[in-house]
């Protein structure tokens, strides 16, 4: 049995389950039971309609619960109200629940954690092994979230940004414990984008494939980061890269600019260059720019200045990055990087090992320790 | 959604305002700081922060590898030595402001005479082991 085929459904099946009128917290466990249950029984016997056993099984599940609570009134009403199984609207009630779990009066890590497990159809297991936290915190965190959003009315429009942040967020966490959350936010994604038709849904799956698709060849056997310039190219994923900039440039043509799609761009003139040498810099400083235009980032600023140091030589970089704020975050190692360029050795293999000391991740620490090593090695021979 | 260490000292740290040692208080005053830094980790169990939390013995063993074939070398421990981990809480919180606003709490914990102790904590970011994919150009 596939799983993701499985848990496609549960967003459609949780749909279904609210329009019935059952409150969303409760449909969401009756929905999580009848997804275990599934993948306990469907192995021996599977249906023929998977989402019309989902949907039984569910509404069966919900009932039970709610017998077992104290609301056995609005249980029998619920009964009497119950209409006939059979297809119902489901595009609508899908987008409707990507907004319901990404909506503004959550945190961000309780929107990813709800959009995990109510659209998602992970366990809260899973989510929990996936950010690393005890599964009691991550079940806390998800009831919580549901509470939040309890009085949320089901039919009211939400923003398409709010839900495309929190994919972003996923698909950011990368891969960590036996979830694979880029590849998840990208399933995600693509329902989204199978359900509104949006330039920047587009802009996000296509940023999306296109590092997705980089992601082989971005860190070494033994774990450590392998920066741009030195990925093996044939190992990028060029079935992804293609799928990348076919649906970006039909986001493209709309003339609806946003900033998933700016930086979609810039990720797929990476992947259009057949080495390193000859990356188009100078439209990548373009993109850049309207992408500084769109968000006013310092990060974006930052990453900017890398591209001006490519596209007209490091003095150029270190002029822009002079601008900056230097207490940004990787702002010390983009200045060693072009100090480095600059022929500075001395200075680079300092900042290398000062930006070391200010990294936020291993990954980063090792990687810059290593560069300011071989500088270090190669100034004392 | 960062992880932060929570780290209290029984050396090492800044005096506390209410720096009166424990053995000095009543034992109610015992029960109730005890009973604040329980429902402090229920609490945040509840809010979906709460990763872990451990104390430590204050007193430890220095280990070092000898050479081939030679048993460890152990020493101490050190009546000089500064600092001295007490224990500590883990949290994953949204931001660096809601860390801060929890060390806080909890370094309002009572002590003396009912009074908080304003105890300094010290708040470590945990190093994330992998890098996020998308905002670097480097990648």
């Amino acid at each position: 049995m596939n799983e993701v085929l499985l848990r496609n459904l549960t967003p459609s099946v949780l749909g279904i389950l609210v329009r019935r009128g059952a409150d969303f917290a409760a449909a969401e466990d009756a929905v999580q039971d009848a997804l275990v249950e599934a993948v306990r029984v469907w192995p021996d016997d599977p249906p023929r309609d998977p989402k019309g056993w989902l949907v039984t099984v569910a509404w069966r599940r919900f009932l039970d619960a709610t017998r077992a609570d104290t609301a056995r009134r609005r249980r029998e009403d619920l009964v009497d109200e119950e209409p006939a199984p059979g297809p119902a609207p489901a595009t609508d009630d899908t987008l409707q629940l990507y907004f319901l779990c990404a909506h503004p009066s959550l945190t961000p890590s309780s929107a990813v954690a709800l959009t995990l497990r109510a659209v998602g159809g992970l366990t809260t297991r899973q989510i929990a092994q996936a950010y690393l936290v005890p599964e009691a915190t991550m079940a806390q965190r998800i009831s919580r979230a549901k509470r939040t959003v309890s009085g949320v009315r089901f039919d009211q429009p939400g923003e398409v940004a709010t839900v495309l942040r929190v994919l972003y967020l996923v698909f950011n966490e990368g891969y960590s414990g036996d979830v694979d959350l880029a590849a998840e936010a990208i399933r995600l994604t693509r329902q989204v984008a199978g359900v509104i038709d949006h330039p920047e849904v587009s802009g996000l799956l296509a940023l999306m494939l296109l590092h997705h698709a980089r992601r082989a060849a971005r860190t070494a056997p033994d774990g450590s980061l392998v920066p741009l310039a030195e990925q093996d190219r044939a190992r990028w994923d060029t079935t992804l890269i293609a799928e990348g900039v076919t649906i970006l440039q039909l986001a493209l043509a709309r003339d609806r600019l946003g900033e998933f799609q700016a930086q979609a761009a810039i990720a797929a003139l990476h992947a259009d260059a057949p080495c390193a040498q000859e990356t188009d810099w100078v439209q990548i400083v373009e993109w850049y720019d309207e992408l500084v235009a769109l968000t006013d980032s310092p990060v974006v600023r930052l990453n900017r200045a890398v591209a001006v140091g490519e596209a007209d030589g490091p003095r150029a970089g270190l002029a822009a990055l002079a601008a900056l704020d230097d207490s940004l975050p990787r702002h010390t190692a983009v200045a060693a990087y072009l100090h480095e360029r600059d022929g500075d050795l001395s200075t680079a293999a300092r900042l290398y090992a000062e930006a070391a000391h200010k990294a936020p991740n291993l990954a980063e620490r090792d990687h810059l320790t290593r560069q300011a090593a071989r500088l270090n090695s190669r100034r004392s021979q | 959604m960062a992880k932060y260490l929570l780290l209290k000292h029984y050396r090492g740290a800044p005096a506390a305002v209410n720096d009166v040692p424990m053995d000095q208080w009543t034992p109610e005053e015992i029960s109730a700081h005890v009973q604040y830094m329980n429902d402090f980790a229920a609490r945040l169990e509840k809010s979906g922060e709460y990763v872990d939390s451990q104390a430590l013995s204050p007193e430890g063993t220095f280990v070092r590898y000898d050479g081939e074939g030679r048993p460890p070398v152990t020493d101490g421990p050190f009546a000089e030595t500064k600092d001295v981990i007490a224990g500590w809480m883990i949290i994953d919180v949204d931001s660096y402001e809601r860390a801060v606003e929890l060390a806080g709490e909890l370094s309002a914990a009572p002590g003396a005479g009912g009074r908080p102790i304003h105890e300094w904590l010290e708040l470590r970011p945990f190093l994330g082991t992998h890098s996020t994919t998308t905002d670097c150009t480097f990648k």
